[in-house]
């Protein structure tokens, strides 16, 4: 039992909670009593002293909009960001419920209008009834919303860099002629900078994508900033399932030629499958760098979402909105910690033991 | 009649002035159910060979014949038993062998190819391990399922790169029975390739000693008229086992010592004969 906690525990990359199971269990105490602190005393020692250094650095910093928030001021800002959430999740079932009430009473008085055969007036109540339907709650969107927006945002984004590197990886993985073709654009590529892509995906988007607003799928901002983290995230996939791809066991290759596995079947059997280690490792690159372009993104073009909201932040210059910026900031950490503890796990999921296979 | 058959055949590896060669005019031929067995020294070119006899390398120089068609690509027809085993590591015992299997016999009913790949499983005694993944299993556990993979593929000839090189002593002795055992059932062609002479004599029909690379060549044959199923305990008080091993234990000797002095010889050349000159005799022409 307490086995088989421990091999979730670390199929889930929770590892660090792998001493409380064994200190149940009766293992070496000592030895667990030890790990128990490396893995959360020292961390909580160090966070309260970097908490200590915060306060006493907000006191001792004036800007033009008051003192640096202190910690507390942060936490109480975290709060009225999540009630302010609450109050617009509520304000708009409010909403909701009223025009629900308002669409019944005038499709009631349209069936009074029928019943006394005046039509005219009875399609106007139900056409009135049908408006008040269809109206859409409009708020400035909550930060809760923000981060939604932004996740949603990074995970396209990254699928897109993804179907884009994945099968160019293996390319360059499979054929060297594909390789040097390939490998000087990558080089010039790779290390241009997302706020260099940005105005020019932005001005594609705006040329190519003309379907008119209320038709669209998706909406200009969220596409250009999409194809922005996609296009600064997608090389570190790329190179690493090049890397993969290509350093396939030649022992490996042998058995799909005495099988005669066409070239499909290859790749999916035996190509891919031992590439996806390393492919993951790329991935999961991909993802924290594109969780950071789209930030910046975000904040250079005003496009819904964490970024735009720092800004907005930082343009209302009060000490409050400071200290939400600071909000912001943590937030950001922890989605992108989250974000890469998830790719932990799925890279754990697919790899393989390699000892002498 | 020869299955499988190497004509003068010679392979080099590199280019320009790093070439260097790896086998000189090999001549070789398997005929329809014989065991041969290929000794030779590390490092004299055995996996050269076997890969040239399964058409995963192909010859500088001469010609295989497989069928009586000319250096044919690699196929199921001649399944290879790799030396490190080559098993797909992200996939189950069960699943190593049914991708060849699904592959060989893809006319076949999903039924039939199922049956097929637990009829080899067990014939290596592996049923109960058969949804364990190859880093769960032992070195002997790993080549049963090598070689269970290759016999399902039902190739027409089976070559055998050092199958056992990498096993303990005791867990070799199990898999030359079990070999032996599954060549009387099977009566496919094979060829072994070994660097153990007692293992050659217990198994095969025709023994071909590898002379010491570089530029390695096959040595005289040596034909294994002991008859069959040998019995290992029985055959160490065997007059005629003892004498036909200490005469291939003898010939791999002479041959490594002939090697060792030509290699010799040819680091200690002479330097050759410079005129003499001074740097007067320059000035005067």
């Amino acid at each position: 039992m307490s086995a088989r906690i421990l091999q979730v525990l670390d199929r889930t990359g929770l590892e660090a909670f792998a001493p409380f199971v064994r200190l149940f269990r009766g293992d070496d105490r000592q030895e667990q009593f030890r790990k128990l602190f490396m893995n959360f005393g020292a961390p909580s020692i160090a966070f309260l002293l970097f908490l200590g250094a915060w306060s006493i650095a907000s006191q001792s910093i004036m800007t033009k909009y008051g003192n640096l928030p202190s910690p507390t001021e942060v936490w109480q800002q975290a709060v009225v960001l999540w009630d302010a959430h609450l109050a617009g999740l509520a304000a708009e079932t409010q909403f909701y419920a009223d025009q629900a009430i308002k669409a019944a009473e005038f499709s009631a008085a349209a069936d009074v209008f029928s019943s006394r055969g005046d039509a005219v007036m009875a399609e106007k109540m139900s056409s009135s009834a049908a408006t008040a339907l269809a109206a859409k709650y409009a708020a400035s969107p909550s930060y809760i919303t923000q981060i939604l927006t932004s996740l949603k945002t990074v995970f396209a984004g990254f699928l897109i860099a993804s179907l884009i590197a994945i099968p160019i990886g293996v390319l360059c993985g499979t054929s060297e002629l594909v390789q040097a073709a390939l490998n000087p654009l990558i080089q010039i590529f790779k290390p241009v900078s997302p706020l260099a892509w940005l105005p020019i995906v932005m001005i594609c988007v705006g040329a190519l994508y003309t379907t008119k607003p209320d038709e669209a799928w998706f909406e200009k901002s969220f596409i250009s900033s999409a194809l922005t983290v996609a296009l600064c995230s997608l090389w570190p996939t790329l190179a690493n399932t090049a890397l993969g791809v290509a350093s396939i066991d030649k022992d490996h290759l042998n058995v799909a030629k005495v099988l005669k596995l066409d070239t499909w079947t290859r790749i999916r059997k035996i190509i891919i499958p031992s590439a996806l280690p390393m492919m993951f490792a790329g991935l999961r690159i991909s993802l924290g760098v594109g969780w950071m372009v789209l930030i910046a993104a975000e904040m250079l073009a005003q496009n819904p979402g964490l970024g735009k909201f720092v800004w907005d932040m930082f343009q209302n210059g009060s000490s409050e909105t400071l200290a939400q910026i600071m909000v912001a900031v943590f937030t950001i950490g922890i989605v992108g910690m989250a974000l890469d503890r998830t790719m932990v796990i799925l890279q754990r999921s697919v790899s393989y033991s390699e000892t002498n296979a | 009649m020869s299955v499988l058959e190497l004509k003068n055949v010679s392979k080099s590896f590199g280019s320009g002035g790093g070439t260097t060669e790896v086998l000189r005019s090999v001549d070789l031929s398997l005929d329809e159910g014989e065991f041969v067995a290929v000794v030779g020294f590390s490092g004299s070119g055995k996996s050269t060979l076997v890969n040239l006899l399964s058409g995963l390398l192909f010859p500088n120089r001469g010609e295989v014949l497989f069928k009586g068609e000319k250096n044919v690509a690699a196929g199921p027809d001649r399944g290879v038993v790799f030396q490190n085993y080559s098993l797909l590591p992200w996939l189950s015992v069960y699943e190593n062998i049914r991708l060849a299997v699904d592959q060989v016999f893809a006319d076949q009913s999903v039924q039939e190819r199922d049956q097929r790949v637990r009829h080899y499983v067990d014939m290596v005694s592996l049923t109960p391990a058969m949804a364990k993944k190859p880093h769960e299993l032992s070195g002997g556990m790993r080549q049963r399922v090598s070689l269970a993979r290759t016999l399902a593929m039902s190739p027409d000839v089976l070559l055998m790169d050092e199958p056992l090189g990498a096993l303990d002593a005791l867990t070799r002795a199990v898999l030359q029975d079990e070999i032996a055992k599954i060549w009387e059932q099977e009566k496919k062609t094979v060829l072994l390739v070994t660097n153990d002479v007692d293992e050659a004599i217990l198994l095969a029909d025709r023994i071909v000693p590898l002379k010491p690379g570089p530029s390695a060549t096959l040595g005289k044959h040596f034909s294994v008229q002991l008859p069959r199923p040998r019995d290992r305990t029985a055959l160490n008080h065997d007059a005629g086992f003892k004498e036909l091993r200490n005469n291939v234990v003898n010939y791999l000797n002479t041959v490594r010592k002939e090697s060792k002095t030509a290699q010799l010889e040819a680091r200690q050349k002479p330097l050759p004969e410079l005129p003499q000159l001074k740097p007067a005799d320059l000035r005067a022409q």
